[in-house]
């Protein structure tokens, strides 16, 4: 059962990660100029997605300007030297094909789905996007009141979303994750031209680029086609090196409540400081993946059993890793607490949960169900090559390699249950952590 | 040894440049039929099961019944409690996933070929043998009330169930199929075991499977799962009027940015209109960012991140429906484009390109939507419940080609009605006219 799902999705993308498969059909390559392709290969249907992602997200955004990564990644949308504002979207509609983009702390991404033999006409248009855009001042204008109307619709409008921002911001008070990808209203609304194209200049680039095919192509093709229009670019010897502050070692926990009228079912949240992969060394991050399903992950996830079935505390638990991170990023651990039970209790029943969790160790049969559960999703997963061609974008836009995306399913697999209760012991320090309730307005706090 | 078993229709549908998709029709030697997709490359099937009625067949007083009841199938069955249950699931490695909506509710699972056997033993005690322990009951009914309360104070609920009163009254479309937080409290267990037997029957049942399974194959697995079940369940409702006004009603709520909810009556499915609306509905504001509204209403104003418009012929009515949300101090303006863009489509019509460019497009896109297993065993579903031939995917193409200026403009005078468009919106709109 899962009714409450809904509302956690809304407060932490939790991309599940499925594991590779030997059966895939991938092929990576560089071209001359630094830009990274990925191909995989599905001919079940004569479609095609492609995708170019950049290794530029809202965490490299200049102080001041938050917000100016997904500002830039609407203007892509209106017009180049060869297309006239709107023409890209209306070019790839009139070829029956659905184009979007999204961008993310560590990547912004454009895409389109189509019939495969346009693919050529989608590398030429989103190639000269890369370099040539043109942007007159009503763009600008039109555009920043569109970007501000959808901070309404995702942030303001949502009390979820609010305190979301605010458990970040309280969680990194020295790294850009702590500032919300779609930026502070305040410096929203001061985002202009200038913004827009120095951000654009200094990142999109080739180097700094990836393209993802997926579905009815081949490689070879790819390449040839890539090399015709992405291959001519030239790579930007001025690319800046991706070093952002860093966080300095966390010593105190923080809490916060945050009060809303507009708040109906008030829960708890809290967040550590956790690693994320690394390139070439995930044993750890896989270790938290596995600690994350156990705990939290289903029905029959520690606190699931603890919380909803045992103790009836609470009416939705489950605790979220987001491995895929450039730099550090957070375990979560979400509770939304039963009718007459306070947040104190629920956050009391939280952490005696994971504490006897820890005390327990990990129980094999939990844990082998969910090894099974994993080989059977790289099966699942064949069903879906746009899906997977995401995951090698996410993962090469947040340090990753081509090697530690096919490496992750063999480290999840080889992980024990000791070396989970290691990654928990290590995760859970109340002074890396931030707490957090979600509170109506009118509720009183003790 | 050979059973006896027929399969009656193998249409080969040749999309021009898009891949082959065989529907078989398959009966099986109980009697059930279902649309199959053989596709052996990747070893798993994924099944599509519906039942027509949905939430509408719940009792006035006992609103909520079948969506908890959808909520509670998969909290045990057979000897199995619901930790019990969830766990053998989980080692198998399967996903059955529930959804119950006003027309229908619906079943999907999704398995691997290695243990397809054993998958269909527990879906099928679940089907037959649903447990509604009273522990569960409980546990579930308390998520769904969380969901209600949350649902009290989201602005997109608000507007769609002031809506929905307004457009159905008193018929069950009226009123939300979650139920409220008075009706779901006051639930009982016999009331969750009626809904089941109301819901599932085999008059109202509708098949769609695709994958690494033969005809043969799934014959015998219908049989074992379907076969059993009542020949029939609860009578569906009669048609609903759609009775709302055109106007504006505010709901005030102290938020940032309005949302409005628009529409009037709609068209039916069957209607030999339909095309014609819906290649009308495409370019008036279906058509994400080369629809009219969208050029109006936020390329050309930055008036909002999104608007939309869609048809939605249900089994027991049809509304035309759109959504928008707008800054408090911006949503009066928005409101009124979006009505002087409604009373131009509906004078003036669209011109040729628009209508051109529209059927590249719906032609173009329409195969995008076959990209997975679980996606074709739905469309396939779908198919059967509007009464569609089995060789629709191949015609549809053509049905929308075949939609001329004269049609979609005929239809848009006598379709659209900007005076009896009626927007709900949810926030504390600031200079609306009415």
């Amino acid at each position: 059962m899962v009714r409450a799902l809904a509302l956690s999705a809304a407060l932490i993308a939790a991309t599940p990660v499925l594991a590779e498969d030997g059966q895939e059909t991938v092929t990576t390559f560089t071209l001359d100029n630094g830009m990274d392709v990925v191909v995989v290969e599905d001919h079940r249907a004569p479609v095609v997605q492609h995708m170019v992602w950049y290794r530029a997200g809202s965490a490299d955004e200049p102080i001041g300007s938050s917000g100016v990564a997904h500002f830039l990644e609407h203007l892509l949308f209106k017009g180049t030297d060869t297309l006239a504002p709107g023409e890209f979207s209306a070019t790839v509609a009139a070829n029956g094909g659905n184009d979007n983009a999204f961008t993310s702390y560590d990547y912004t991404a454009y895409f389109q789905r189509v019939a495969s033999d346009r693919l050529e006409l989608m590398m030429r248009m989103e190639s000269d996007r890369m370099r040539n855009i043109r942007l007159s001042e009503e763009d600008i204008l039109t555009e920043r009141d569109v970007i501000l109307e959808e901070r309404n619709q995702r942030t303001e409008n949502n009390p979820r979303a609010l305190f979301g921002e605010q458990m970040s911001a309280a969680q990194y008070l020295n790294h850009r994750y702590g500032v919300p990808i779609i930026g502070w209203r305040h410096e929203m609304e001061t985002l202009d031209m200038q913004d827009a194209l120095s951000f654009y200049q200094t990142h999109y680039a080739p180097n700094n680029a990836i393209l993802v095919v997926t579905g009815d192509v081949d490689p070879d093709d790819v390449r040839t086609l890539a090399e015709k229009y992405y291959g001519v670019i030239p790579a930007n010897p001025d690319l800046p090196e991706r070093i952002r502050s860093q966080e300095p070692p966390q010593t105190a926990a923080r809490r916060l409540t945050y009060k809303d009228p507009r708040v109906s079912q008030p829960y708890v949240q809290r967040s550590y400081l956790a690693q994320e992969r690394d390139a070439g060394a995930q044993e750890k991050a896989a270790a938290l993946f596995l600690l994350a399903e156990l705990l939290g992950g289903g029905n029959t996830s520690y606190l699931s059993e603890k919380l909803q079935f045992d103790q009836q505390k609470a009416v939705f638990s489950g605790a979220f890793y987001r491995g895929m991170s450039l730099d550090n990023t957070t375990f979560d651990l979400l509770v939304v607490p039963a009718q007459g039970v306070s947040l104190q209790e629920a956050e009391d029943a939280m952490d005696r949960a994971v504490a006897d969790f820890i005390a327990e160790g990990v129980n094999e049969d939990d844990l082998d169900r969910i090894k099974m559960q994993l080989r059977a999703s790289q099966t699942y997963a064949r069903d879906n090559v746009d899906g997977i061609g995401n995951r090698y974008g996410r993962a090469l836009t947040s340090g990753l390699t081509v090697e530690d995306v096919q490496a992750w399913p063999d480290i999840l697999q080889a992980v024990t249950g000791d070396e989970i209760i290691a990654a928990a012991r290590e995760v859970f320090q109340l002074e890396t952590s931030v707490t957090g309730w979600l509170m109506r307005d009118d509720e009183v706090t003790q | 040894m050979k059973r006896i078993f027929a399969t009656l229709i193998a249409f080969i549908i040749a999309l021009p440049a898009w891949a082959e998709i065989e529907i078989q029709e398959v009966t099986s030697p109980g009697g059930i039929t279902a649309w199959l997709v053989e596709d052996h490359s990747i070893p798993f099937t994924a099944i599509e099961l519906r039942f027509r009625g949905g939430t509408s067949l719940d009792d006035p007083d006992k609103r909520g019944a079948v969506y908890l009841m959808a909520g509670l199938i998969e909290e045990g069955a057979g000897d199995m409690d619901s930790r019990t249950y969830a766990r053998e699931l989980e080692s198998l490695a399967a996903s059955f996933r529930y959804n119950a909506t006003d027309d229908q509710v619906s079943v999907s699972a999704q398995f691997l070929t290695e243990n397809r056997d054993e998958v269909v033993d527990l879906l099928r005690v679940t089907l037959h043998e649903p447990r509604f322990d009273q522990d569960a009951v409980d546990r579930v009914r308390a998520q769904v009330l969380s969901g209600l309360r949350s649902d009290q104070t989201d602005p997109n609920d608000i507007a769609g169930r002031n809506f929905a009163r307004m457009a159905y009254g008193d018929h069950p479309y009226g009123s939300e199929g979650k139920g409220t937080i008075d009706s779901v409290t006051t639930l009982t267990r016999d009331d969750i075991v009626t809904a089941y037997e109301n819901v599932f029957a085999k008059d109202r049942m509708y098949v769609g499977a695709v994958g690494d399974i033969t005809a043969e194959e799934l014959g015998v697995l219908l049989d074992k799962l379907l076969a059993d079940l009542p020949a029939s369940g609860k009578p569906i409702p009669g048609r609903a009027q759609v009775t709302i006004p055109g106007g504006v009603s505010v709901v005030e709520f102290d938020t940032p940015q309005s949302v409005a909810l628009f529409g009037h009556e709609g068209i039916d499915r069957d209607d030999p209109d339909f095309f014609a609306a819906f290649v009308l509905n495409h370019i008036l504001g279906g058509g994400g960012f080369e629809s009219r509204l969208m050029h109006e209403v936020r390329e050309k104003r930055g008036l909002t991140y999104g608007v939309s418009t869609y048809l939605v012929p249900k089994d027991l009515a049809s509304v035309y429906l759109g959504s928008v949300s707008s800054a408090n101090d911006r949503i009066a303006e928005a409101v009124k484009v979006i009505r002087d863009e409604w009373a131009r489509a509906a004078d003036e019509g669209v011109t040729q390109t628009e209508l051109d460019e529209a059927k590249t497009y719906l032609t173009g896109a329409y195969p995008l939507r076959f990209d997975g297993n679980s996606q074709i065993a739905s469309i396939m579903v779908g198919m059967q419940m509007e009464d569609l031939p089995i060789d629709y995917i191949a015609t549809r193409n053509d049905q929308v080609n075949a939609v001329t200026l004269e049609d979609v403009n005929r239809v848009a005078s006598e379709l659209l009605d900007p005076e009896g468009l009626h927007f709900t919106i949810v926030g504390k709109p600031e200079d609306l006219d009415g």
